[in-house]
């Protein structure tokens, strides 16, 4: 290619302050004891949108993700550095409590980990367990919104007393994105949400996401370039844990600027 | 460029190319192929010309078969889509271009030969020269995968436009002098405006070639020497 300037590599550089940043990384590196898992990414997540991760396996996505409900602070040989902060507060500051935090940053995860109980007490759990409702009336009202908003409560509202994994594979994915929505949070961290699913489950999650992001600030950690380019607004490109490349989806997928992000999505990286 | 994880991905995209090549070649043929029948009034070449228009729709057609399986095998994205979406492009470009000289190589089998040799000749196939130029470096631009060849070819159209101007305005005249020239001078222009619009065409191409290499649209000022709709017709004015 004779034009040069689109594939100039430029320097990690820390974005400008979005319109409406509700989570704000800058300079934040991972460790994992000698591994050098995340190098100072910087990045800006806007509220009210879906925000998706690629890159290759072990490229630092989902190491990323975890740092922003601190699921890291779990692993006893992990260190993170630099900051992360949601509507301008410090998540690393120590005098937060991270259970408040992870109530506000809910978690979906690859493969649908129900608890071993009642649909409904899946749901239940969280605002049970953070005092949410005052009486069975509340708790049942955030259940069955729960459900709705989780486009489930249709298929499970005659069996809510049934154990929740006896749902197929796809409803026990919604059902624990009900689960995470029953503790009102504010930002949805989803890590490849569909890879166990068919796809007509996949369709139906994709849906959900498209709903749920006028409510909440969605980040999802995906290898299907093709459910990124659909469900998302803003793309993020990872590699050898540097973040290579973020913009509007649009443009990631259509014109990529960085190279290493033009020979990922386009199946090019041996 | 680097390759493909998968390497019949890369195949396909090659045919594609490969396919444009094709009917790029043909219709740089029927566009030589046309405009010296007419000069030579020969009618049997021209039936040739006729003749290879099937060959380009049948070449187009593949393009888009082919174009369609690799979407939906593949889920192309950015330069690949790009290239895909490109490739449809110039092909119904390139395929006009032949319909173009179809309609040139029609009117060399019907026109009476006893006008020919009026200096317009010369100035369709000095065109025609300028023409084939532009189209064979536009689909150099696009084998070579060059944005600059292509930007090029986009901002040198001019001069054809200029000279189907003053076309025009010479036949015009031929027709005004002598009434029984108008029939033959009238093909004339047709042949003229098709020849020109096979130009367009490789600007076309030229912006869409610029497109795949770079994602960028061609923007900005361009030469336009088009004004044969604002050529006075009226005689004494």
């Amino acid at each position: 290619m004779s034009f040069a300037s689109p594939m100039i590599q430029e320097p990690a550089s820390v974005p400008e302050p979005a319109v409406a940043a509700k989570v704000a990384a800058r300079h934040v590196n991972v460790h994992y004891g000698e591994k050098h898992a995340l190098k100072d990414v910087s990045v800006d997540i806007p509220a009210r949108a879906v925000t998706s991760f690629i890159g290759p396996s072990g490229c630092g996505k989902s190491t990323f993700l975890r740092c922003i409900n601190r699921m890291n602070d779990t692993i006893p040989i992990c260190r993170v550095t630099g900051e992360i902060t949601i509507d301008g507060k410090d998540i690393y500051d120590p005098r937060l409590d991270v259970v408040l935090l992870r109530a506000r940053v809910g978690m979906v995860f690859q493969k649908p980990n129900p608890f071993p109980k009642s649909i409904y007490e899946n749901v239940a759990y969280g605002p049970r367990l953070h005092g949410m409702a005052k009486n069975k009336t509340e708790l049942d009202e955030i259940v069955v919104n729960s459900l709705k908003r989780a486009s489930l409560f249709e298929e499970v509202k005659d069996r809510l007393n049934d154990p929740g994994t006896g749902l197929s594979g796809g409803q026990q994915q919604r059902l624990c994105i009900a689960r995470a929505i029953a503790v009102s949070p504010e930002v949805i961290l989803m890590d490849e949400p569909c890879s166990a699913l068919d796809p007509i489950a996949t369709a139906k999650i994709e849906e959900l996401i498209d709903e749920l992001r006028s409510n909440f600030t969605i980040v999802i950690v995906t290898h299907s370039m093709q459910q990124a380019a659909r469900v998302s607004q803003r793309t993020a490109f990872f590699h050898l844990g540097s973040l290579v490349e973020e913009g509007s989806t649009e443009q990631i997928f259509t014109n990529p600027k960085d190279k290493r992000t033009q020979d990922y999505i386009t199946g090019r990286f041996g | 460029m680097t390759q493909h994880i998968v390497r019949a991905y890369d195949e396909e995209l090659g045919a594609l190319s490969a396919k444009i090549n094709q009917m790029g070649g043909i219709a740089e043929a029927m566009l030589t192929d046309a405009v010296d029948a007419l000069a030579r009034h020969d009618v049997s070449k021209a039936r040739s010309v006729v003749e290879r228009d099937g060959q380009l729709d049948a070449l187009q057609h593949e393009i888009e078969e082919l174009a369609v399986l690799i979407i939906a095998k593949r889920q192309p994205m950015a330069n690949d889509l790009r290239h895909i979406m490109g490739t449809i492009r110039i092909a119904s470009d390139i395929e006009r271009i032949g319909d173009l000289m179809k309609n040139i190589a029609k009117r060399v089998t019907v026109m009476e030969d006893r006008f020919l040799g009026t200096r317009s000749l010369a100035g369709i196939q000095h065109m025609a020269h300028l023409v084939l130029g532009q189209v064979k470096a536009v689909l150099d631009s696009f084998a070579q995968k060059s944005a600059d060849l292509a930007r090029h070819v986009w901002l040198h159209d001019g001069e054809v436009d200029q000279l189907n101007n003053s076309l025009f305005r010479e036949l015009l005249t031929y027709m005004m002098e002598d009434p029984r020239s108008i029939t033959f001078s009238t093909h004339l222009l047709f042949i003229a405006k098709n020849i020109e619009r096979a130009g367009d065409h490789a600007t076309n191409i030229a912006e869409t070639v610029y497109f795949i290499e770079t994602g960028q649209q061609l923007s900005g000022p361009r030469p336009k020497g088009e004004s044969s709709v604002f050529a006075v017709s009226a005689p004494g004015k």
